[in-house]
């Protein structure tokens, strides 16, 4: 990475957007310092991260995965409740927080809390990986392409639940993907990357009327394209 | 097979010292086992190395093995737990790194970014999901060290070997098969005890 620096607004949902090995991983990972930078710093909410101890951090922080990463010996409410444990709530409060979560991700704790990872889809693995990042109430939310594995129609659910969340909690998002579609979908801001470098950070409208160079200008293009068929097809199926 | 019959007492008390040599000899070896394994999963140039060292000490015959450790731990219980703990660390070391290294990386990414210790990741995590194939690993060390434990028959160190050892000695062929019956039985026995909760742990890490 080279030269990348950027203000998030706390509360805001921003996404990386690049091809993949540009960079946007791995500047994510520097917020929760499952990366150290070479050189340079990253504050979250006026700290450098760098002066916290890395685990106190990183529960401080959800972090959500592609691959989900769900613990499999552990029963879905255990799996929420593993970073409230690690903060010594006690039980009661986590019995209520896990059951509270398992709600706002859209899943009935009654029939849920006691399954196993393998007892579930893909979807509701990564339901309950969002329900375990935000069940310690973190302020910044880490997500690295936690929509890439699914099906494109649990991905749009998924999508719509997210942003519904987000606007109960009001955490700040850290959004990694490659898919201009979803960034479209999911940002207050995005952060276009590139080879390691920033080439523009915008909100979707501003990128969209002003696109700083060619390449985002072509990015948004074939999208706009593929937008118009999804509208118009949207349309047609609302009608038959 | 009236020997087996007259000598009930004799061979039950036999058979529980032959336990408590493997036993011993498999708690001892675990202690060593798992920090070996530990480090051979964790550092794969050095697993080679190590593996083909214990490789080595497992080929040594084992009456050789044993005839060499007596002269240094006298006869008895003792060198007999040397070499059983000795042979277990190839099969061990080599399970259990096999088992930690199967972990999906996707759960110890996990553990990790939401802030677990490296020994939270450890004991929460990775071992349990590791479970499965270490378990194999106890497994097939439990059979071979009961087999080997008849060694003890040369050394006074007791357990079912003495019946064997004793009964080679005479050429009393029902007294040789009173210990070698019961030898067989407890390692089948072991077999399936440690299959049953190598498949409970499977089902319960399946991803």
């Amino acid at each position: 990475m080279d030269g990348v620096s950027f203000d998030i607004p706390a509360g805001s949902f921003t996404v990386l957007l690049g091809p993949s090995g540009c960079g946007k991983s791995t500047l994510l990972r520097t917020v929760n310092r499952l990366v150290t930078p070479g050189s340079g710093t990253v504050t979250v909410g006026g700290r450098d991260v760098a002066s916290i101890e890395p685990t106190a951090l990183r529960r401080a922080t959800g972090y959500v995965i592609q691959a989900v990463g769900l613990f499999a010996h552990m029963t879905v409410t255990q799996n929420i409740a593993v970073v409230p444990e690690l903060l010594h709530w006690d039980r009661e409060r986590i019995a209520r927080r896990t059951d509270d979560l398992l709600e706002l991700v859209g899943l009935d704790p009654l029939r849920y809390r006691s399954r196993f990872p393998r007892e579930l889809s893909g979807g509701e693995q990564q339901r309950v990986g969002v329900a375990r990042a935000i069940a310690a109430e973190p302020q910044v939310l880490l997500m690295d392409e936690p929509f890439g594995a699914v099906d494109a129609i649990a991905r749009r659910s998924l999508q719509d639940e997210m942003l519904r969340i987000v606007r109960t909690l009001q955490t700040t998002v850290l959004f990694v993907t490659h898919d201009v579609e979803e960034a479209l979908r999911l940002a207050d801001r995005i952060a276009v990357m590139r080879d390691g470098k920033l080439l523009q950070y915008a909100t979707p409208e501003e990128m969209l009327g002003a696109p700083a160079n060619a390449y985002i200008a072509q990015l948004f293009a074939v999208n706009a394209d593929l937008r118009r068929y999804d509208t118009l097809r949207n349309a047609l199926g609302q009608e038959t | 097979m009236s020997y087996l019959f007259s000598h009930w007492r004799l061979i039950g008390v036999l058979t529980l010292q032959h336990l408590g040599l493997v036993s011993a000899a498999l708690a001892i070896a675990l202690a060593i086992a798992l920090p070996l394994g530990i480090f051979a999963a964790r550092v794969p140039r050095a697993s080679a190395l190590l593996l083909g060292l214990l490789g080595a000490l497992y080929a040594i015959p084992s009456l050789a093995l044993l005839a060499v450790l007596v002269r240094y731990f006298g006869l008895g219980a003792a060198p007999v737990i040397a070499v059983l703990a000795t042979y277990a660390q190839f099969i061990l070391v080599r399970n259990i790194a096999a088992a930690l290294r199967a972990v999906p990386r996707a759960q110890l990414d996990a553990a990790r970014g939401i802030g677990m210790s490296s020994r939270q990741q450890f004991w929460r995590v990775e071992l349990p999901l590791a479970s499965p194939i270490m378990i194999g690993g106890l497994r097939l060390a439990t059979v071979a060290l009961i087999a080997i434990a008849a060694l003890g028959g040369y050394v006074g160190a007791g357990g079912l070997g003495n019946e064997i050892f004793f009964g080679l000695q005479r050429r009393y062929l029902e007294q040789t098969l009173a210990g070698s019956i019961p030898a067989a039985l407890l390692a089948i026995a072991a077999d399936a005890a440690f299959r049953a909760l190598e498949r409970a742990a499977t089902r319960r890490t399946a991803g």
